[in-house]
């Protein structure tokens, strides 16, 4: 009985779990670079869980989504001198202007349709960002996203040092996170859950499907403009393959690997990967055998991902 | 744009016909798996590119081009196959992602190894001698190779045609498709077909990789970008419709000739611009069933 309390407890107050684990984790972490990796992979991942997890609908176009954020993001910053305040919400601006774009057209289609339909219409967009080279910077991505120091009240931040600039991303990540779930705890986040469990009754209820999947895509857009916007930042660079289908692979994998629907799979999916992916390429060259080879294993066998797993356990 | 004469025109979109060949076998082959096993194999992309290295493999070894367009789709086929027996028949009946998430990462190991057997640089795919030269087809000159790419590919569509329409097993392949459940029941061993139907598509993916390889030689990454153009033309002719395949992976094909003649750096974003309206107008598709999409 006590258990199941602080099961109930923990999921109440998920969003402060979340924060509490995220504020201590570059403690543990021996490359604090990584760790700033694994929070935007993170968030990232979040955002396309928000879609695939909690509505059920597989994009395998949210690279664009990434994308766009980070290009808004570093555009807006290199090429017009936005102060970074004015740039970091550019990023999920950018984000939701091309999921309305790209979601208007692709829930068209259901399923399936869904995922190639994203997947081309983001490769769409990779095709453009290419050639755009007076804006983008084409092949060689846009350089120069340098934030050097911010001051704020007095305190500087300084985006050079990895701790600093660890803690400047985890606090719009964990912002981030308490937003998603309040949207999973309103009657929106119920009712995209009716769309993923039976499409026909909650439209049979007055649910207006397209709306709801229109909406969440757009949604899903602001969460991985923001980490498009945070990966710029961090990495002082844009490169072209962040609007690349295999990002948008990789962040499939991640929210599997984690677990789909889940409130923190996403977040450990990208933690785990994160760290799989710093060892292995270590070792090899190959990584992405690995990361094929594990990809593989985790649809055959773990198709709930690792804290899936975790918590069917616990509830049985 | 003074240059752009009625016979230019006409010779460009002829080009067209030849890569839109390579778009046609692709679908075809992807539309057959589809509307057989509901599977969209995320892994097409990687089985064109084993056709081109399997046929590079061939050519190394034996210097006949004609064994290396016989043995690699066949080769890919059996490849093909074993996936599916391996693989991705432990995921029937657990929903329609699964196979389509198996295939992507499937698509990843097949990229990977054939990076670390043929290394990571492009390879050149010496054009046959027979086939280099250029043919008079009335408008003008036109390389060999490629009015055999457009003859391969007839050759492919039409046996596919005769097989499925006119043989027994073929009939037993177009009813599978309407309804398994009935298959089984009659006592036919459904898995088996299934199996059969991996094996071909995968096998003229493998073709369309071969073929395609003297035009623009061989690199691990030359499946990536053509899968999601794959994925447009089947979008654009409908899921599942052998007919559409033909007809969408043509006019692609065409489309993007055209668009490379007059703006070359538009011809990429012109195929996904036509998707877009294709879905804005007929969204199930030229040959699609409407109830499937929506």
């Amino acid at each position: 009985m006590a258990r199941a309390d602080l099961m109930a407890a923990a999921a109440r107050h998920r969003a402060a779990l979340a924060a509490a684990a995220l504020l201590v984790f570059p403690l543990l972490m021996p490359f604090k670079a990584i760790a700033v990796n694994i929070l935007v992979q993170g968030l990232f991942a979040v955002g396309f869980n928000l879609l695939y997890g909690y509505l059920g609908l597989l994009s395998f176009g949210h690279a664009a989504l990434l994308g766009s954020g980070a290009y808004a993001c570093g555009i807006v910053l290199v090429r017009f001198g936005w102060p970074w305040w004015a740039a970091l919400a550019a990023g999920p601006l950018g984000g939701m202007a091309i999921a309305a774009a790209i979601g208007a057209l692709a829930i068209r289609t259901r399923g399936i349709y869904f995922a190639m339909v994203t997947l081309a219409l983001a490769q769409c967009l990779y095709f453009i960002a290419y050639q755009a080279t007076g804006w983008t910077g084409g092949e060689n991505g846009l350089r120069g996203v340098n934030i050097a120091a911010i001051r704020l009240a007095g305190l500087r931040i300084d985006l050079v040092d990895p701790l600093h600039r660890y803690y400047f991303v985890a606090v719009f990540v964990i912002a981030a996170l308490f937003a998603l779930s309040r949207i999973l705890a309103s009657p929106f986040g119920a009712v995209m859950e009716a769309v993923r469990e039976n499409e026909a009754r909650a439209r049979a209820c007055g649910y207006d499907i397209r709306t709801t999947r229109w909406l969440a895509f757009v949604l899903s857009g602001g969460f991985c403009g923001l980490a498009g916007a945070l990966q710029a930042i961090h990495l002082g660079i844009v490169p072209v393959e962040t609007l690349y289908y295999t990002t948008s692979g990789l962040v499939v994998m991640m929210t599997l690997l984690g677990g789909a629907g889940t409130f923190f799979g996403p977040f450990i999916g990208a933690g785990l990967f994160g760290m799989l992916e710093e060892l292995v390429s270590l070792w090899t060259v190959h990584w992405q055998l690995v990361v094929g080879v594990v990809f593989v294993a985790c649809v055959l066998f773990f198709p709930r991902g690792v804290w899936g797993t975790l918590l069917a356990g616990r509830g049985r | 744009m003074s240059g752009l004469t009625p016979d230019l025109l006409a010779m460009q979109a002829f080009t067209g016909l030849a890569l839109g060949a390579v778009y046609v076998l692709l679908a075809t082959g992807m539309s057959l798996i589809f509307g057989m096993l509901t599977v969209v194999n995320f892994a097409h992309g990687a089985f064109y590119m084993l056709g081109a290295y399997l046929g590079l493999a061939v050519l190394g070894l034996t210097g006949n081009f004609w064994l290396a367009l016989l043995l690699a789709p066949l080769a890919v086929a059996a490849l093909g196959m074993l996936a599916e027996r391996t693989l991705i028949r432990r995921l029937y009946g657990r929903g329609i992602d699964y196979p389509l998430l198996l295939t992507f990462g499937l698509a990843y190991i097949i990229v990977e190894l054939v990076r670390i057997v043929f290394g990571t640089q492009d390879l050149p795919f010496d054009t046959p001698d027979a086939l280099t030269g250029a043919a008079d087809i009335g408008i003008g000159f036109f390389p060999l190779y490629r009015l055999f790419v457009i003859g391969v590919t007839a050759l492919v569509l039409l046996a596919l045609w005769l097989f499925l329409e006119r043989t027994p097993y073929g009939l037993i392949v177009r009813v599978g498709a309407r309804d398994p459940e009935i298959v089984r029941i009659l006592g036919i061993d459904i898995a088996r077909v299934w199996l059969v139907v991996f094996g071909i598509g995968t096998g003229i993916a493998g073709l369309a990789g071969l073929l395609a390889a003297p035009l623009q030689g061989a690199s691990p990454e030359m499946g990536n970008s053509i899968l999601a153009e794959a994925f447009v033309v089947t979008v654009v002719g409908g899921m599942g419709s052998l007919l559409g395949a033909v007809a969408a992976g043509l006019l692609v094909g065409v489309v993007v000739s055209l668009t490379a003649l007059v703006a070359p750096e538009m011809a990429q974003v012109a195929i996904f611009a036509l998707m877009a309206v294709v879905l804005l107008l007929r969204p199930q598709g030229f040959f699609g069933r409407a109830g499937l999409m929506s």
